[in-house]
């Protein structure tokens, strides 16, 4: 394969994602600089930095910042932390391990809207939820999870979803580990932890960094699960990035300022992104 | 740009062939709830009538659909040709021209409906939208809960104080009984429509004369105030994510003691297949703190037809049949007389059978006909619930969440109001109202 | 107590636990599914009705109110529409990238994944207008061109990663004999990284049959797809968790089934694709 072919076939995908990338971003910023309410198209022209001061001034902005990391940072631990386990429990052959299997990957096929109702009305409703059934169980007053954990009820329903992704690459990765090596450490005495440290973990180094890096993507523009629950509130308790401009962009419909929200959250994204590919992106072996 | 637009165009309609409405078409979007699925079901009915139509239907969640058709009209899509809208936008589109007048036969009889209602679906006489129902807020009452606590029955327009104390006897936490179910869920159609009529009871409102926000108010915080006390006192545990929905399911399971909510919710508890507590209801007129002005709520849910639509004729004709008398004949007629939209309509309240099929008729039709939504001297604007101009639904949005904040405890009363007062002036200021 | 019994019980510890946690993650669908054979009242009742006469009320309900078809048509279609357009852009360009890398390969790849960081609710209006402009509103080709172009860099992700597992030497080899550079593509690297692939298309057509964002804010009547149905029943008036149960399973169940189905080849592409 010679240079030319390996630029031209990579050409329809760069030259594509350009044009979806600058078009949109292009109309983006045009619109973030101008009066743009859709209710009230009389009132037009330029504003400079208007929009952004509007959306950086509003008292939302910073805990929406704040909630936006804490739900990116928590949602990646959790599923981690419990795909990793999961997928170290399911690592030995044992009868019916196809079914918990299935079991366990269904939840990633859930859409999301659905995934917040079900949790929202059959898990954590204080009255009727299961949740609030079983808390009377043991004579336990109800939790009002929503009203008293709304950000980490949301972070339940994301992990609940998300646990299966890095559960199914853990597992696959695992399968493929070199056994000869870990029965000859066990044959020396090696512990598990010991094991985990030093053979499994080092081994799973690049499927950690797809799996962080895809979920750092999704999670950073988490919507559904909030708009479905707990509208952002109470007050602003879960109002993440995403939704705040949801809010500018949709239920107040002015445009323009929810086009500055659009720039700073591509920003805000790019930063996470350089940090993330600081930390992890020598495990992608490019 | 131009040949390169057309292939796009070319191209783009080649690959879609047969998606694209052909004339003789229209797409009504329309929000979830009993009434609109009936009408759907009755489609075949008008389809019948005129064969040259047929009728396709886009359902979404009110807040999805309101989302959906702002911003079709607002860039003259032409998706939708029919649009259910309520009482708030009627006034901002008509004015804008984005709405077809609506013309229909004098078989259509406009004098029938109330003047109330169609004065808020029309500007300066022309109707630019056609009720499908209408509806003003009331105490609905579970009169087993209200004996049982030692009160006779609920009067009209009770003072706030009464309603506390009913509450109060009533609620029986170990048992799972609550006195008063209100909503707590944020947004401007939910919170806030009932907290905005609460506080206008008060003596509250939205905006002072010079349309400067009014949250600052001595008579916001009594409202609020009182609103989070009882809840803490009386109300389910929750209420910071209840809605309308979530408080019917409540009532029918005979769990709430007092509701004061949307009238149209008593036709839905008054189904005994999903209702508990059919034939156990008791209405009142709405309470208040000395204001009886806006101490209910006006509003309807109505049909209007978006100027980019290219069907307008089509579109006008099914308006015309949706919202006739023969239609809630035809509904009283075939799903029973329980299930026919109210409120828009005074010869509706003249047929025999629904009178004889509803007991809440009149209390409905009281609480409709003494909403007070106009202007006056103090107050600049139009609604109880809501103000007629396009910034309130960004501030009632973000208020609604301050208030969920001081119902769930998070902040103080005070603090709430003091951040409405903020984002509302932010936004009015953006607007250039000062 | 022998070293084999320890290990015996330690199994059996780990096992239980695997099925503990299964069931667990589970049992929020398992409690869906339930749900949409309960009447409304029944949903709701306090305790939970594990044993009931099942309804099938609900989804008669659905049936005859909306035409459930067509969406699920939609859905179809524009999934796995979606999935070959991208499929057909990323497999060539992630060829290139892994087998002829250059300095900016890496940096391109990443600032393919950065396009993926725009918030969708940010570039609606941009979007509807340009759709609109288009005239290809309420069309499944405007959800396959987006859909595709959304997940494009998770697409090339992965299966860039895949292609470099393959080994160079297996290429080389080839490459003595005189392939050409679409034989090679056809006939060596597509059916050693056949498992990958098929589990990135999977992956794909999972995210593009639950996107909501775009189905919902750029159709009406015609391109809706199960998601937009969904979003019809997800907060009427009335009781509703019965009925909203019975579309959500309906809405999910083609996608979870195609997950099963296909639980094989997924474990074994992605065995293939993460680990060296």
């Amino acid at each position: 394969m010679n240079p030319t072919l390996a630029r031209l076939l990579q050409a329809p995908a760069i030259l594509l994602l350009v044009l979806w990338m600058i078009v949109p971003l292009g109309m983006t910023i045009y619109f973030s600089t101008i009066r743009y309410q859709l209710l009230n198209p009389e009132r037009t022209g330029f504003v400079g930095w208007g929009n952004y001061v509007f959306f950086y001034t509003d008292r939302n902005f910073w805990p929406a910042i704040w909630n936006t990391l804490t739900l990116v940072g928590l949602t990646i631990a959790i599923t981690v932390v419990l795909g990793l386990a999961l997928a170290l429990l399911v690592d030995r052959p044992f009868r019916g391990r196809g079914i918990v299997r299935v079991l366990l990957i269904s939840p990633f096929f859930i859409m999301p809207t659905v995934n917040a109702l079900i949790w929202k009305n059959m898990m954590m409703n204080p009255i009727y939820g299961l949740f609030a059934v079983i808390w009377s169980f043991f004579g336990l007053d109800p939790v009002d999870w929503l009203t008293r954990y709304p950000l980490y009820s949301i972070v339940i329903m994301v992990s609940w979803q998300w646990t299966p992704f890095a559960f199914l690459i853990f597992m696959t990765s695992l399968q493929s580990q070199d056994q000869e090596q870990k029965e000859a450490a066990t044959l020396d005495g090696a512990g598990f932890w010991p094991q985990l440290w030093h053979l499994t973990l080092p081994h799973l180094a690049r499927p950690m960094a797809i799996v962080i890096l895809i979920q750092t993507i999704f999670h950073l523009s988490i919507f559904a699960e909030i708009y479905v629950t707990t509208s952002g509130g109470p007050g602003n308790r879960s109002t993440n990035l995403t939704f705040l401009i949801f809010q500018q962009a949709l239920s107040s419909f002015n445009v323009g300022v929810a086009a500055a929200g659009g720039v700073i959250a591509i920003i805000l994204a790019n930063i996470v992104a350089i940090f993330l590919i600081r930390a992890i992106g020598k495990n992608l072996a490019v | 740009m131009k040949p390169l637009r057309t292939t796009a165009i070319g191209l783009a309609l080649a690959a879609a062939a047969g998606a694209v409405a052909t004339a003789g078409e229209i797409t009504i979007g329309t929000i979830n709830n009993g009434h609109m699925l009936v009408m759907q079901e009755l489609t075949a009915a008008f389809e019948e009538q005129n064969p040259d139509i047929k009728v396709n239907w886009v359902t979404l969640d009110e807040g999805q659909l309101r989302q959906r058709v702002t911003t079709d009209i607002s860039t003259r899509g032409g998706q939708f040709d029919v649009m259910t809208i309520g009482m708030y936008e009627v006034p901002i589109w008509g004015a804008r021209d984005w709405l077809v007048p609506l013309e229909f036969s004098d078989a259509y009889d406009k004098d029938d409906i109330y003047d109330a209602i169609r004065n808020g679906l029309s500007i300066d006489g022309t109707m630019y939208a056609a009720p499908f129902y209408g509806e003003s807020s009331m105490i609905m009452y579970n009169m087993e809960l209200v004996q049982g606590a030692g009160f006779d029955g609920i009067e009209d327009r009770p003072s706030w104080d009464t309603i506390r104390e009913i509450a109060a006897a009533i609620t029986d936490r170990d048992a799972g009984i609550y006195g008063i179910c209100l909503r707590g869920k944020p947004g401007w159609g939910e919170n806030m429509a009932f907290l905005g009529t609460m506080a206008h009871s008060f003596g509250a409102q939205y905006f002072n004369n010079d349309w400067t926000p009014a949250f600052d108010s001595p008579e916001w915080n009594a409202a609020v105030t009182f609103y989070v006390e009882m809840m803490n006192e009386s109300g389910p545990p929750g209420s910071a994510s209840n809605s309308f929905n979530e408080i019917l399911a409540l009532m029918n399971e005979g769990r709430c003691g007092m509701w004061i909510d949307a009238t149209i919710a008593a036709s839905l508890m008054t189904d005994p297949a999903t209702s508990k507590v059919a034939g156990n209801l008791g209405f009142a007129q709405s309470p208040n703190a000395g204001t009886v002005e806006r101490s209910n709520w006006l509003w309807a849910w109505a049909l209007a037809v978006p100027a980019g639509s290219n069907n307008q004729d089509e579109a006008l004709r099914f308006v015309e049949w949706a919202t006739s008398q023969d239609y809630i004949r035809l509904v009283g007629e075939t799903k029973g007389w329980g299930a026919v939209p109210t409120g828009s309509r005074q010869s509706t309240y003249a047929i025999e059978e629904f009178a004889a099929a509803t007991a809440f008729a009149d209390a409905e039709l009281e609480a409709i006909l003494s909403a007070t939504p106009n202007p006056t001297d103090t107050i600049p604007y139009t609604g109880v619930q809501f103000a007629a101009i396009p910034e309130f639904q960004a501030i009632g949005n973000a208020v609604g969440q301050e208030m969920t904040a001081a119902l769930s405890g998070d902040i103080s009363v005070e603090q709430a109001l003091a951040n409405a007062q903020e984002i509302a002036d932010r936004e009015m200021r953006q607007a250039g109202y000062y | 107590m022998t070293d084999k019994q320890k290990a015996r019980i330690r199994h059996n510890i780990a096992v239980t636990a695997a099925w503990i946690v299964a069931l667990v993650m589970f049992f929020p669908i398992f409690w869906m599914v339930l749900t949409s054979f309960k009447t409304e009242q029944q949903a709701i009742a306090i305790p939970p009705l594990l044993v009931f006469e099942p309804t099938f009320e609900n989804y008669a309900t659905i049936n005859a109110q909306t035409n459930i078809s067509k969406f699920a048509m939609n859905s179809i279609v524009t999934s796995i529409g979606g999935t070959l357009l991208a499929m057909l852009i990323a497999i060539p360009a992630a060829y290139a990238m892994a087998f002829r890398p250059t300095r900016w390969t890496k940096d391109v790849l990443l600032w393919m994944l950065s396009t993926k960081m725009m918030p969708a609710v940010g570039v609606l209006m941009p979007i509807y207008l340009l759709c609109q402009w288009l005239g290809i509103l309420d069309t499944r080709i405007s959800l396959i061109v987006i859909f595709s172009l959304m997940n494009l860099p998770i697409i090339m992700m992965i299966l860039f990663n895949y292609f470099r597992d393959i080994p160079v030497e297996i290429l080389e080899a080839s490459r003595m004999d005189g392939t050409t550079t679409f034989n090679e593509i056809t006939q060596i690297v597509m059916p050693l990284a056949w498992g990958g692939i098929a589990s990135t298309a999977l992956l794909s057509i999972v995210l593009m049959w639950n996107e909501a964002f775009w189905s919902i804010n750029l159709t009406s009547n015609n391109a809706g797809t199960l998601v937009a149905l969904v979003a019809g029943y997800s907060n009427p008036q009335g009781l509703f968790w019965a009925k909203v149960s019975a579309v959500s399973t309906l809405a999910c169940a083609p996608i979870v089934l195609l997950g099963w189905l296909t639980q094989k080849q997924l474990v074994q592409g992605l065995t293939f694709g993460a680990v060296k």
